[in-house]
């Protein structure tokens, strides 16, 4: 009995399989298509906004907004599905194609649910919090080149902009962990902080390496030397740059192995704690947006950004972000956590010293 | 629950009973300082329903369901002790084949219990993706029980003097199928789990309970096992018929948490040979010894000490000749190890008393009684 029991689970998985793959590239042809009409078939109108400042801005925003919500509804089902199968399970399936309207279904869950405020929380605080993680959070997609034209503002200091303005979420999740009036909650924030700023050092550093190769800190001119020099992944010395990158990552995002301001056999789920309905969503957001942005800025930096051949940029783009997005999925399902001193460790005594190496040879090589 | 703070820089946070590592209703109280536990002191008392008190107005044969309640991950373990102290009480002699669905049964729930450990212990420790890897194997084995017992978690399957009812046909096939497919499937885990680095890192050298120390606080089971005491009920007062079986008790001397895991994933391959040799050699014959429809035991006393998965479990019961005990008192395991935790849990890190607590596995069932 149970042999067939698991015999024909596996039929059913190859079949979802085959359905969540080509869900996904439907979506990659309705983004080809729109990356191919946006620009000429609509120039006048862009010419329009852009002639004027403020309307310039402000599609741009909604344009974005949009743009990392849809995103992250897709990130939230695929991250659900790939853990599903890992995990020897279906994953959603209900409701829409492949259970594709799940998320959909839970953010109108949380939106309708009731916004619980503790009494004794510290209120101005405690309703800030969720915005504070996740204005940053868009912000840092303003930079991130999702095609050749698709760049909501190209400033000659993106890399800088990017890390400022990433570590702004430290604030939030501080102010969600004291603001919540909750020892689990404080107890996570404070992890949490303490993890963002050690982890930031060799993420500077190993985005350092990739500026003093490329010689500036414009992402289009990043892209632009890897048009003709080839992508940066394939330079020895960045190699070790991007592992640091991805695992500092990883720690940045609050993923597994690295998972402990919301440990939830420890701190129940850390500096969310007490978070429900709407503002528990914006965190929610927040996370999957930044895993998409940190992601997407790896494939900028290391692979080439947009650049392929045939399909346009924007698929390229996407499609290789997704395949980053989805090895730390990989990895958060597979590894246990890290406790506190052996993260802080990890960092400090392996991680540090080995980016001021790399960033060494990446300048030395750079020099050459 | 007040507690007084040793200096200014604690904080004294509850873990539990409503956590979501604690095992069921057990509560944590800690006084951690920054990330350091400075002090942990379980606190029980959630579950208790009066089991004792309520075995000694009902009859015997009505107070083996009761037990089923105790250890709930292996409740043919409670049914099995209960049932040898009434037998030794009143002289009854079980016959051959019983006994050997007796083991039969205790084992493959010893396996089944086990799984569970591992699936919360990996995710006491963050792997989430083991607890339904071993939740997949438990539910085939809980299968496997239902076929037999019509139950899945309380089986309430073994009676005074023999069993209820035989084998289904067949029966011997299907278990060995289960085990040939949950031996490799145990050394995937081993894999993906035991050999990997943050896993051994997050347990070795962490809450060490010395040999001295698991002697003195009368730790048994896979606790004391992996402290190097080479203890198993089922070796030193051999009980059914695990005299003439052939199996290895696994002992780690080292005494961490990552002994005790070892100990427990060891004893499910160990419980595997038995459960093999006990289908290959098990006699024809009854199963259940004919007794009075009331069973009144001459007066007296009797102890039944069995190895269960989490430990020495005895029943200690008083007869005074009429259908009702007098007395029953239950040695609980995971109520003595529960007690190791204050000095285990002590100047490690919150993760690392997780980790210790997990590692003891205790079930509340059996704490509280």
């Amino acid at each position: 009995m149970s042999v067939a029991h698991s015999g024909s689970a596996d039929a059913r998985r190859s079949g979802q399989f085959v359905g969540v793959i080509f869900v996904f590239i439907v979506l990659l042809v309705i983004a080809a298509v729109i990356g191919h009409l946006t620009l000429p078939g609509l120039a006048p109108v862009w010419h329009f906004l852009g002639a004027h400042p403020i309307l310039n801005a402000l599609v741009k925003a909604v344009v974005y907004v949009s743009f990392i919500a849809l995103l992250v509804l897709f990130l939230i089902w695929w991250e659900r599905k790939f853990a599903g199968w890992l995990q020897a399970r279906l994953g959603p399936k209900h409701v829409g194609p492949q259970g594709m309207l799940q998320t959909l279904a839970d953010a109108l869950k949380l939106i309708t649910k009731e916004d619980i405020t503790p009494a004794v929380a510290d209120r101005p605080l405690f309703y800030l919090a969720p915005f504070v993680v996740f204005v940053p959070t868009v912000l840092t997609f303003m930079v991130l080149p999702l095609g050749p034209h698709w760049i909501a503002q190209d400033l000659n200091v993106a890399l800088l902009y990017v890390i400022a303005i990433s570590s702004m979420t430290a604030t939030g999740i501080m102010a969600a962990g004291w603001g919540s009036n909750n020892k689990y909650s404080l107890l996570g924030g404070v992890r949490a902080v303490a993890q963002l700023l050690s982890y930031e050092v060799p993420m500077v550093m190993a985005v350092l390496s990739v500026v003093t190769f490329v010689g500036g800190l414009s992402m289009r001119h990043i892209i632009d030397y890897q048009a003709q020099n080839g992508w940066l992944i394939l330079k020895w010395p960045l190699i070790p740059a991007f592992l640091i990158f991805l695992i500092a990552a990883l720690a940045e995002l609050n993923r597994t192995p690295f998972d402990l301001p919301e440990a939830e056999s420890e701190l129940v789920s850390g500096f969310h704690t007490e978070y429900s309905g709407m503002r528990f969503a914006f965190f929610f957001l927040a996370e999957f947006a930044n895993n998409f942005f940190s992601a997407g800025f790896a494939v900028a930096l290391f692979f080439g950004g947009y650049l392929g051949p045939i399909l346009p940029g924007i698929v390229w783009f996407i499609l290789k972000t997704f395949v980053l997005i989805t090895l730390m999925m990989w990895i958060r399902w597979t590894v246990p956590r890290l406790r506190i001193d052996q993260m802080m460790g990890l960092c400090w005594k392996l991680l540090v010293p080995l980016s001021l190496v790399v960033f060494i040879l990446a300048a030395a090589w750079a020099s050459r | 629950m007040i507690t007084d703070t040793t200096s200014r820089n604690t904080m004294t946070v509850n873990f539990g009973p409503q956590h979501p590592s604690t095992h069921g209703v057990l509560r944590l109280i800690v006084d951690i300082d920054g990330e350091i536990v400075r002090s942990c002191r379980p606190e029980i008392g959630y579950l208790h329903r009066g089991l004792e008190k309520m075995f000694e107005s009902r009859s015997y044969r009505h107070n083996i369901p009761f037990t089923d309640r105790l250890d709930y991950l292996c409740s043919l373990a409670n049914n099995l002790a209960i049932c040898q102290a009434i037998e030794r009480v009143g002289n009854v002699e079980v016959p051959e084949r019983a006994k050997y669905l007796r083991v039969l049964m205790v084992e493959l729930n010893r396996i089944a219990s086990h799984l569970v450990f591992l699936g919360t212990f990996a995710t006491d420790l963050g792997a989430t993706t083991v607890f339904l890897y071993a939740f997949r194997e438990r539910e085939l084995l809980l299968d496997l029980l239902e076929a037999m017992t019509g139950a899945r978690l309380t089986y309430n399957w073994i009676r005074v003097g023999g069993m209820p009812a035989d084998i289904p046909e067949g029966y011997g096939e299907r278990v060995i199928a289960f085990l040939n497919q949950m031996r490799p499937r145990l050394d995937e885990n081993d894999r993906l789990l035991t050999h990997n680095r943050i896993f051994r890192a997050r347990c070795e050298g962490i809450g060490v309970l010395k040999r001295e120390d698991a002697i003195a606080w009368g730790a048994t089971g896979p606790v004391a096992r992996g402290s190097g005491v080479n203890l198993d009920i089922r070796k030193a007062a051999p009980y059914e018929i695990y005299d003439r079986l052939d199996f290895e008790v696994p002992v780690f001397d080292e005494g961490d948490v990552m002994a005790r895991y070892k100990v427990r994933i060891e004893e499910m391959r160990q419980s595997a040979r038995i459960v093999e040799q006990v289908l290959k050699t098990m006699p024809e014959g009854d199963i259940q010894t004919k007794l009075p429809k009331i069973f009144k035991p001459p007066a007296g006393e009797a102890y039944s000490r069995i190895e269960s998965p989490r430990g020495e479990l005895s029943f200690y019961l008083i007869s005074d000749g009429t259908p009702n005990p007098v007395r029953i008192h239950i040695r609980a395991p995971s109520f003595i190890h529960l007690s190791l935790l204050q000095f285990m849990a002590k100047d490690i890190k919150v993760a690392d008393m997780i980790a210790v607590a997990g590692s003891l596995d205790p079930v509340m069932g059996e704490v509280d009684r």
